[in-house]
């Protein structure tokens, strides 16, 4: 088969799928239990640090 | 040490320009190879006199001073595209103004990439360069990586938009709309962009936070999708190393549609993804509020990066593209919706609870109608999308009525609330010099959009309806120069949005102006020794 159409099929087949799949495990994931609670941490992270750079000491992990 | 290489090679740099520019095949090249010897030599002498002395990068202060230059080049080069595209709005209306004297150099057809360029690329690209280094340093709680490597970004970025600008009026492009700059413009911008690409992959690696901030997502993929549609859209052989003129590797429809995959996600990701970061950092520190929701902000972005780069097809409806091509991309079009809108409304309910500050505050009231023209434009541009739609709007003005909507409305407004935001911030002051200025800013540039929106709906229509029109017999109706003439009323109403909204542009260039000379000093800052740096 040529290459094109090689590609083609594959497009259209497994990597259309694997894209899909992987979209809806996003939306899954960010749904997944305790998730609120990150977020909200996460969400705030722009009202931290707006004069300087966190220290060492400071940096959250 | 390594000042020794930097001079040698900017000694090298010089001397091979200067042989370029004695073996220069055109005009465009000419004046390129000169600029490059000036420049090259100028920053010789400036590392020469610099020589000995070290430049210290504090690491526990954020690297802000780029961000100001950042934010006067964006300032600066708006009113310039706005300047550009006013005039060539009024060329449309009155011919006379493609000038004799200037023909070949300063008529329409030269100063139209001009514009776009100087407006998506310098005004937009210099907004999203410095917005993107405040905010990664902010989100990161840490100093710019790579030191230096910020200020070669900056500088890079401008020699790339003097090169492109003055390669236009002198002819030299390859004729890809968005991608107009010839091969050596496009290496220089490669090398800047992977330099950008290094210095905000660096500072999102050495952040302090566990999260990397939605925003950064969002500028991370503009800056990564705009290197590989650059790279895929500009693989061509020069013609001479000596010349400006190149041939590109596709052909036929494969070079359409390759042009079009990047042409729409320059629109996709230079001008929604880079923008939407800005939002998602702007908005809420404007309305002193977090994001509306944080997991919308995350779809939202899965979201449009996976639907976005397959919408392209839908600038090639009814040509040699296959029917299946040019259906994904309506299809995806119109998928797209949803994510834009999705993302529209956690911009807008950002302000819940805050809906009051609309009333007081001017800046937040811009950055609010700069999302709600983002969704008025995301919701036209799926239904232009639309094969039956397209067949009759498709080379009318009512595209480029969309595309205004789109820049003038999304981009520019949000662009100008971030620069409200970040020109107190950065020179210390309390506040801005004038709000009220602000409101002037507002209603010019919105009542100006809405001009220039309006008109282009009506001239579009109309066009696009006289084009097709035919008699009994079968037989066009109307020539292309009635359609010109029956234009003209629009055209100057047009114009006149132009000029209204770039009257707002200069009226923030002196409000901030005034800001950093006029406005009281942050008292906090006054009581705090700054290093010098």
């Amino acid at each position: 088969m040529e290459t094109y159409s090689l590609l083609r099929e594959f497009a259209d087949s497994w990597m259309l799928l694997f894209l899909f799949v992987f979209f809806l495990a996003i939306v899954l994931w960010v749904f997944r239990p305790g998730a609120s609670k990150e977020y909200r941490d996460t969400a705030s992270i722009p009202f931290r640090h707006d004069e300087k750079p966190a220290t060492n000491e400071e940096a959250r992990t | 040490m390594v000042n020794y290489f930097k001079l040698i090679a900017l000694g090298l740099i010089t001397f091979f320009a200067l042989i370029a520019a004695n073996y220069a095949r055109d005009l465009a090249y000419l004046v390129h190879a000169l600029i490059i010897s000036g420049v090259s030599f100028g920053l010789f002498i400036w590392v020469l006199r610099g020589m000995g002395t070290v430049k210290v990068h504090a690491q526990d202060e954020y690297m802000d001073d780029v961000i100001r230059f950042g934010v006067i080049a964006t300032a600066f080069w708006g009113v310039v595209g706005f300047l550009a595209g006013v005039f060539i709005a009024f060329q449309l209306a009155f011919p006379v103004l493609n000038f004799e004297w200037a023909q070949g150099y300063a008529n329409f057809g030269r100063l139209r990439p001009l514009h776009t360029s100087a407006v998506i690329f310098a005004f937009g690209g210099n907004a999203l360069i410095a917005t993107s280094f405040y905010v990664v340093q902010r989100t990161s709680a840490a100093r710019l990586w790579g030191g230096n490597l910020g200020w070669f970004v900056f500088w890079g970025y401008q020699l790339f938009i003097v090169l492109a600008a003055t390669g236009y009026l002198l002819g030299g492009t390859q004729s890809k709309e968005y991608a107009e700059p010839e091969w050596y413009v496009d290496l220089w911008l490669t090398v800047v962009w992977v330099a950008y690409l290094a210095v905000f992959l660096g500072t999102v690696i050495k952040r302090k936070e566990p999260h990397i901030y939605v925003a950064n997502w969002f500028f991370l993929a503009f800056i990564v999708t705009v290197a590989m549609l650059h790279l895929v859209n500009n693989l061509t052989v020069p013609v001479s190393i000596f010349g400006s003129k190149s041939v590109i590797v596709w052909s036929g429809v494969q070079d359409a549609m390759v042009q079009w995959w990047y042409g729409h996600n320059a629109v996709g990701f230079f001008l929604t993804a880079g923008f939407l970061g800005m939002m998602y950092y702007f908005i809420p520190k404007q309305a002193e509020r977090p994001v509306f929701s944080y997991k919308l902000s995350i779809i939202h972005f899965w979201a449009i990066i996976f639907l976005y780069i397959w919408a392209g097809p839908h600038h090639l409806h009814y040509t040699a593209l296959p029917d299946w091509a040019s259906t994904l991309g309506m299809v995806f079009s119109i998928v797209l919706w949803m994510p834009s809108w999705g993302g529209m409304i956690n911009g807008l309910m950002t302000l819940s609870g805050a809906w009051d500050k609309l009333r007081t505050d001017p800046v937040i009231r811009m950055m609010v109608i700069s999302v709600g023209f983002y969704g008025m434009s995301t919701f036209e541009g799926p239904m232009m999308s639309i094969r039956a739609v397209n067949s009759l709007s498709h080379y009318t003005d009512w595209t480029i009525g969309h595309v205004h909507s789109g820049a003038l409305g999304w981009n520019g407004m949000i662009t100008f609330g971030a620069l409200y935001y970040l020109v107190p911030v950065l020179w210390k002051r309390e506040r801005l010099y004038s709000l009220q200025l602000v409101s002037w800013h507002f209603w010019l540039a919105t009542i100006g959009i809405v001009l220039y929106a309006a008109s282009m709906w009506v001239t579009g229509i109309m066009e696009g309806l006289m084009w097709r029109e035919v008699d009994a017999n079968g037989f066009l109706v109307n020539s292309f120069a009635d359609t010109v003439a029956a234009k003209k009323p629009m055209n100057i109403v047009r114009g006149l949005g132009g000029v209204m909204f770039l009257t707002g542009a200069v009226i923030m260039c002196y409000n901030l102006w005034m800001t950093v000379r006029k406005a009281p000093a942050k008292a906090a800052s006054l009581s705090v020794a700054v290093p010098a740096e």
